[in-house]
């Protein structure tokens, strides 16, 4: 892509969010809707401001993103050990696979009083919780990925006389490597949601969603559309890093239609 | 001295063998419910260092012969044994290259040809230099930090070569290694075959429907019959070598085993024209 061309798409992206950001602020100053419910941009920036000074939006971003991170660290670990078990042995697959798969209808939000009364309401159920959004895509596209793996390629593992781990880590493993780094995507993104539902639903703590609760306890809109902005640019930004690591991770892509 | 042939010489002393014995071996399969017999009492001896080629049709069992010798079918009747011990499941002893060049997409050619080593019972320094030696011996000098989806279909399939001969083992069956490559390709890579065998001093058999492959390959080309895939007539080719397609034995021969396959199709147990697809 060249320069212009690239640019080009930078604008053609910018227009829908830049074109909000203007309605938003005419719809606020011309009286159109009631500023108590949608502050003036100016607002909300000298909120974040304020909040930034004090430290406490950074402190609030920063425990979320903690409890984001163990609990997608916990949970797509444990999503890859039991995803490797299901893939690779039948019986556990035909017991647990039908099982799991009518669990998984389950609403994520509807696991959080079970959670609450089993592990307590304090950092533990949030991170119990957010391990769970994280290891049910790792689970069920790390499966898929081993099971798709090509009979031809397996075949060559047995000329080879390979052990049952060599065959993980050389073959099973490697063929589903596409799929488990989506499921690996995804669960970044539904731990970053349930970071936010966590805060948002088991006891006050610090974290965003402590801080949008704030907001709206008091009240006050800005800090309200302030959290959600934060919570949606984080968002953002650990999908395209997401997506950029998985290009990065994957040289043979362009090779998947080959045995 | 090749460091190929020294480091054969290092990690099995022993070697040289590569004698394979087929006994009345007999499988079937089942197909939509219904059994399909593939081999029915197939026997036949293969010499050490010997080129054997394995001729017919498709349907006539070819492959599944081969893929019983190389252990990937366990249940048949009858026996394989090669040099005297019967074969049970695969062995580093038996190197396959299949159709397809089957290299792991996510591997370079060297990690490719390095995975066939995985068991070898040599040292760490040995397996590298196998490695290179192999791929300097199938021509893949420069490609060995290539991806497979970088290299020609030719290429990939020297890449498989070199990687069913890391293991040094006494017998390579090939099935129909250049069955999907262009004209041009296969006749060089079917010099390049006649070379590495020479060179290597090792047992092969080459599955093949293409009868110009089969007669300037094989020191004996074993004719199958289809439904059910049998024996029907051995050729044995003293041609000396290296032979060139244009040999009046050659073509004299060839010419003999297209009557016979001929033969086979007016008495009506084939019905598959000879060199139709696999």
């Amino acid at each position: 892509m060249s320069g212009s061309a690239a640019l080009g798409s930078l604008g053609r992206g910018l227009v829908l969010p830049v074109g909000l950001l203007l309605t938003w602020e005419v719809a606020s100053h011309s009286g159109l809707v009631n500023r108590q419910f949608l502050p003036p941009l100016e607002h909300v920036g000298a909120t974040a401001w304020r909040e930034l000074a004090s430290g406490e939006l950074l402190e609030a971003l920063a425990a979320s993103l903690r409890r984001d991170l163990l609990g997608f660290v916990f949970g797509s670990g444990a999503g890859v050990l039991i995803g490797l078990l299901l893939g690779l042995s039948t019986i556990a697959d035909r017991v647990v696979m039908t099982w799991f798969n009518g669990l998984k209808q389950i609403a994520l939000l509807a696991w959080i009083p079970l959670i609450s009364l089993w592990f307590g309401f304090d950092e533990m159920a949030k991170i119990v919780f957010i391990g769970l959004a994280a290891a049910i895509p790792v689970i069920l596209n790390l499966v898929e990925g081993i099971h798709a793996t090509s009979r031809k390629l397996v075949e060559v593992g047995d000329v080879f006389r390979f052990n049952r781990v060599q065959f993980i880590l050389f073959v099973y493993l490697p063929a589903a490597m596409p799929s488990l780094l989506t499921g690996l995507h995804l669960a970044l993104i539904y731990a970053w949601l349930a970071t936010i539902g966590a805060e948002y639903f088991m006891a006050a703590g610090p974290g965003i969603g402590g801080l949008i609760i704030a907001g709206r306890e008091r009240f006050e809109m800005d800090l309200v559309m302030l959290g959600i902005l934060v919570v949606g640019s984080v968002g953002f930004l650990v999908d395209r890093g997401a997506s950029w690591l998985e290009q990065r991770l994957i040289p043979w892509r362009a090779a998947s239609a080959q045995v | 001295m090749n460091v190929a042939a020294q480091l054969r010489t290092r990690a099995f002393p022993d070697q040289g063998q590569g004698r394979l014995e087929v006994r009345n071996v007999s499988k079937s399969f089942v197909v939509n419910g219904a059994p399909v017999e593939a081999l029915r009492d197939v026997s036949l001896d293969v010499a050490a260092g010997e080129f054997v080629v394995l001729l017919g049709p498709s349907g006539c069992g070819k492959s599944t012969l081969l893929r019983l010798i190389a252990g990937l079918e366990p249940e048949f009747r009858g026996s394989i044994s090669q040099d005297g011990d019967a074969i049970a499941g695969t062995s580093l002893d038996r190197g396959i290259v299949f159709q397809e060049p089957r290299l792991f997409p996510w591997a370079t050619v060297s990690q490719n040809v390095a995975l066939g080593l995985k068991n070898a019972p040599l040292s760490e320094r040995a397996k590298r230099e196998a490695v290179a030696a192999h791929i300097a011996l199938v021509g893949l000098d420069g490609f060995a930090q290539a991806y497979p989806h970088q290299l020609s279909g030719g290429m990939a399939q020297r890449a498989a070569i070199a990687r069913g001969l890391v293991n040094r083992p006494r017998l390579l069956l090939l099935d129909e290694p250049f069955g999907a490559l262009d004209a041009l390709t296969r006749a060089r890579l079917q010099v390049e075959l006649q070379r590495i065998w020479a060179h290597e001093r090792i047992t092969m058999v080459l599955v093949t429907h293409d009868v110009d492959e089969a007669v300037l390959l094989g020191d004996r080309v074993i004719v199958l019959a289809p439904r059910p895939g049998r024996v029907s007539r051995i050729f044995a080719i003293s041609a000396p070598r290296p032979r060139s397609r244009t040999d009046d034995d050659l073509v004299r021969i060839r010419n003999d085993i297209l009557r016979a396959l001929g033969d086979g199709e007016e008495d009506g147990s084939g019905g598959t024209p000879i060199g139709g697809p696999a």
